[in-house]
């Protein structure tokens, strides 16, 4: 068995595993990048459509095109990337950690590791999560599925689309099937707001005349071998209403509800997870409940755009680093969410070199105050121009903020 | 002509309205920022649409290019646009940017770079 040793290992070669990675590098640290796929870049390969590295780059690029960027970087840094190499195990003891891997190339491969970070990302959510009633026929795919399919391997999954859920990926594949010369009937979305981001509303679903049928639900799939057609009920007095059923045939339906980060090998490890996310509970620098163990991207939490997954594990990797030399934050204050707030991430910021984190609204409002508040006593007050689920906020709390504040308290961050 | 719109210059959507007036101006309401009145002009005036798909390619391991267009397409170009990139084979090694095709002024080009 091959044994190899780090100051860091990042597991996944997505987004957020080479931004964490090329920031450790870049502190001078050894590290590598353990990646199950046969090349770096994650899901990013498979989003070929445009919108990604506004923020990062000031530039409207592909999911490719951002990928290859953090490739080229990763290979002129020279960090050891093991691709089609699986990590079966990770285990941690005293802040030294071991992963176990699979590797094609090497057969079994043991790393050991000072520090970890986790970068594995997400998965969809599926038919299972849902409890849709009906048939079980074939032609039910994930969106982010039918995308891989379609983008990367060259197969078109169906020609008559009904679309569950109006979470981006399905929006992006609604367009991407009636550039296809498929045909989109309808989104059906359960909540009376799109889970998308507007831009997607407007640009793959408004361009091509395609219904999205909002507080409505899927009440049936129809077709014994192949999918047939679905019922729909639109919600009203807080249940589906049979009397409004309607029917849409279609010979294929994709499903676009949701994510769920990855986390079975970070329980191994015991990691403690957090219920409102699904994702690891992580202090003011980003470390899990596991010492040594850090996380970022979607495995942490699901971000709407990548952009932020980069800037969020820049950090991880950075604080991942300073660990690495000893430096660990004097003390750190618990900050939560209050009212209009689904969760707050990370849980903790520092108050002496300030934090940045990540919330996201549960209200849609323009003019919207959002208010961090000490035991109580307001200490930030900022107002956003427009606040929605769908969009993930981002805010940091700086040195100043939160300077004279008993560490020993709470903060807390609310929306109205 | 009325036309109804929704705004994706920032995540507020502004759900707007926009017409020709008798003189060729183009009139606008249900925008809260000058960025509104721009994104109607140009969705009346001269719609675009940044254009991604894929094509095919020589390679075993990659049977798929991502391809985009350079610059927005306007819109009613988008068919034939996408017709010439269905037709396209492209042989490996392919660089990112490099140009596949021309149709009229809008250049297809690759979004990835494949070695083989």
């Amino acid at each position: 068995m091959k044994e190899l040793r780090f100051d860091a290992a990042v597991i996944g070669g997505g987004a957020a595993g080479m931004a964490a990675a090329l920031e450790i590098r870049r502190r001078g640290l050894e590290v590598c990048i353990v990646e199950r796929d046969d090349e770096l870049g994650g899901i990013l390969l498979q989003c070929i459509h445009n919108g990604f590295g506004l923020h990062e780059y000031r530039e409207d690029l592909t999911g490719p095109e951002y990928a290859e960027r953090a490739v080229q970087a990763v290979e002129q840094a020279e960090i050891a990337v093991f691709t089609r190499t699986t990590v079966g195990e990770l285990a941690s003891r005293a802040g030294q950690s071991t992963l176990v891997c699979f590797s094609a190339r090497h057969g079994v491969l043991k790393v050991s590791a000072r520090a970890v970070v986790l970068a594995m990302g997400c998965r969809e959510r599926n038919r299972g999560n849902l409890r849709i009633p009906g048939s079980r026929p074939a032609g039910v795919y994930t969106a982010g599925l039918a995308q891989r399919l379609i983008n990367i391997d060259g197969y078109i999954p169906g020609r008559q689309v009904v679309i569950i859920g109006s979470g981006d990926i399905g929006l992006i594949m609604a367009r991407r099937l009636q550039w296809l010369g498929c045909r989109v009937h309808g989104v059906i979305e359960i909540m009376p707001y799109p889970s998308g981001l507007t831009r997607n509303i407007v640009q793959c679903l408004n361009d091509f005349s395609i219904p999205l049928h909002l507080s409505h639900v899927v009440s049936r799939i129809r077709g014994l071998e192949r999918v047939e057609g679905v019922d729909v009920m639109p919600i009203r007095g807080g249940a589906p209403d049979p009397a409004g059923q309607f029917s849409i045939p279609c010979d294929t339906i994709l499903l676009s509800v949701g994510l769920i980060p990855e986390n079975e090998l970070s329980k191994t490890a015991g990691v403690q997870i957090a219920p409102e996310t699904g994702g690891a509970v992580v202090d003011a620098t980003m470390m899990t409940s596991v010492e040594g163990i850090f996380a970022a991207g979607n495995v942490l939490h699901v971000h709407d755009l990548v952009d932020n997954v980069s800037e969020e594990s820049r950090l991880a990797g950075s604080f991942a680093a300073d660990w690495l030399s000893g430096r660990r934050p004097a003390r750190q204050m618990r900050i939560l969410p209050g009212s209009n707030v689904r969760y707050v991430n990370p849980s903790r910021v520092d108050p002496d070199r300030g934090s940045r984190v990540y919330l996201r609204p549960l209200i849609v409002k323009n003019k919207a105050q959002l208010l961090v508040s000490a035991n109580g006593r307001p200490v930030k007050k900022v107002v956003k121009n427009h606040v929605q689920p769908s969009e993930m906020i981002s805010l940091s709390l700086r040195e100043q903020d939160l300077a004279g504040i008993d560490a020993a308290g709470v903060l807390e961050v609310s929306i109205s | 002509m009325k036309k109804e719109l929704t705004c994706i210059s920032c995540p507020i959507g502004c759900a707007m309205a926009a017409e020709f007036s008798a003189d060729g101006a183009i009139s606008v309401s249900g925008n809260q920022c000058a960025r509104g009145e721009q994104y109607a002009h140009d969705e009346l005036v001269d719609p675009r649409r940044v254009v991604t798909a894929t094509c095919r390619t020589s390679s075993e391991r990659h049977p798929r290019l991502p391809v985009r267009t350079r610059e927005p397409c306007p819109r009613e170009l988008i068919p034939a646009v996408l017709s010439r990139i269905y037709e396209l084979v492209v042989p490996v090694p392919v660089h990112l940017g490099d140009l596949l095709c021309d149709v009229q002024d809008v250049s297809v080009i690759a979004s990835r770079s494949l070695d083989e």
